[in-house]
């Protein structure tokens, strides 16, 4: 118990005296994830919106697909962007593989499924009294689905956040796609494992409380968004 | 009984042959648990009482901890050697070299990319020796990559940065149909990979299972335990040279 107690003291004293090598790590992190996150929303939200308001043949078994992807596990997202990227595979050209692009890719592959299969329940879960209201008020199906998406925000918000507590927890994905090399592809979740296995528990403990405070300042700065919404809609 | 070992002992293989040896012949009936981890970490375990005796390679921090008094009765079991890789074209010119000095030299001057383990292990203490007898400090250089890794994905991203390398043999002949890395340099004394077997000091650490240590340490540097050294092969090549018994080679 002493142990676990030393090991958070040092940790604490250790977040007061970052260096900027930390620094560049953490920052990193907030980079690849946040990109990742943007670009699975905007990827997602259409996505969503089609799979909402469209009805083609197989559309079930496409939410299907996606709701199972939801649950892609990240070292297999790893190895196949690995394969597909290495110099002896088909994208190798590219020279993509340990860039912090390939973890911006293999995030947004575990990113999107969660961001549309959310906002397509957000979007389906709409009072059809909404649309039937713009209808019959003369709106174009575009604007149909503006009012609806509009209706459905908060549901959105909540998949985006489901979306980023999965990239900013991520690992195995970019550990295998980035290398974990230092000043370039090194992030803090790859950090936290990598510390752990050299036993330098304080190290690894530190970064943990700052990946979770980053986390938490996030979805409290949605929370409020999402609450003020709440709030103004009511009125 | 716990081992705190270096990773490549484990890797190799040379363990599944030796450890399985050593309990059939053990008179206190011992079951070896082997924590395989960086030379740095092993060393560390030990010195907190974690483990009963270690398996590692970096000689001088090993003298410095049985100095400490937290090991006694190093030997030295057996040793491989380190070898530099690199791309077919060598850019550095590293083939000319005459030392291992003289090869990093050549690599830091031509700033070609060089990955290091840079996690603390035996083999990135060695990397750091050498870059410091030559004296330059690789490290935030531009063309210096630190993978924080074990072995082989140090391998795998330095094949595809075509850079330059410190490596164990034994680790490369595992992947050396896999990369398309070459071995440039090798045979300077520098290059020497040295392990030793150290029991934990029992007055500092009563509880260690000190008479199993002296046991396995007796059965590694006997001349059966080296003759299961000496004869282990791997892709044609023998991984290990015996050093305590070594003239169980010529027998």
């Amino acid at each position: 118990m002493n142990s676990i107690i030393e090991s958070f003291s040092r940790a604490v004293s250790l977040i007061l005296n970052l260096d900027k090598e930390l620094w560049g790590i953490i920052f990193l992190s907030v980079e690849v994830s946040g990109t990742a996150l943007v670009a699975a929303t905007l990827l997602g939200l259409p996505a969503a919106a089609f799979l909402g308001f469209k009805r083609f043949p197989l559309r079930g078994a496409v939410v299907s697909i996606l709701n199972t992807f939801m649950g892609l596990p990240p070292v297999a997202v790893g190895l196949f962007l690995y394969l597909l990227l290495s110099r002896s595979g088909p994208l190798g050209f590219l020279s993509l593989l340990y860039t912090p692009t390939a973890m911006i890719i293999a995030q947004t592959i575990l990113a999107f499924p969660i961001v549309t299969c959310l906002s397509h329940s957000a979007i389906v879960s709409v009072d059809p009294i909404i649309r039937q209201a713009s209808m019959t008020l003369g709106a174009t199906q575009f604007q149909v689905s503006l009012s609806v998406i509009r209706e459905a925000r908060y549901g959105i918000i909540s998949a985006v956040i489901a979306g980023l507590g999965r990239v900013m927890a991520e690992v195995g994905a970019i550990l295998i796609v980035g290398g974990n090399i230092l000043g370039f592809t090194r992030v803090m979740t790859t950090t936290i494992a990598m510390e752990t296995d050299k036993g330098n528990f304080e190290l690894a403990l530190a970064l943990g409380i700052i990946l979770l405070s980053i986390s938490l300042l996030i979805n409290l700065t949605l929370y409020f968004v999402q609450k003020r919404g709440a709030a103004g809609a009511a009125r | 009984m716990v081992i705190a070992s270096t990773t490549s002992t484990q890797n190799s293989g040379l363990f599944d042959v030796l450890i399985p040896a050593y309990e059939k012949s053990s008179k206190y009936g011992v079951k070896v648990e082997i924590v395989a981890v960086g030379t740095g970490r092993a060393l560390r375990l030990a010195k907190k009482g974690e483990a009963d005796m270690l398996f590692v390679h970096d000689p001088f921090r090993e003298e410095k901890f049985v100095a400490e008094g937290y090991g006694v009765n190093r030997r030295t079991v057996m040793h491989n050697t380190f070898i530099v890789l690199g791309p077919k074209k060598d850019p550095a010119g590293i083939r000319e070299a005459k030392k291992a000095v003289d090869a990093f030299e050549l690599i830091a001057e031509s700033g070609s990319p060089f990955v290091s383990r840079g996690d603390d292990s035996g083999t990135n203490i060695r990397e750091l020796d050498i870059w410091d007898d030559a004296g330059i400090n690789p490290k935030g250089k531009g063309w210096y990559f630190e993978t924080g890794g074990k072995m082989g994905d140090t391998l795998l991203v330095a094949d595809e940065k075509d850079a330059y390398t410190l490596c164990d043999k034994g680790t490369y002949l595992n992947y050396e149909k896999k990369i398309g890395l070459k071995v440039l340099f090798q045979g300077d004394p520098l290059l020497k990979n040295q392990y030793s077997v150290i029991a934990v000091n029992p007055d500092r650490f009563p509880t260690a299972r000190y008479r199993e240590a002296m046991e396995f340490i007796a059965f590694v540097t006997s001349p059966e335990g080296q003759q299961i050294i000496a004869a282990y092969v791997k892709h044609g090549s023998r991984l290990f040279s015996p050093d305590a018994v070594p003239s169980v080679i010529r027998n």
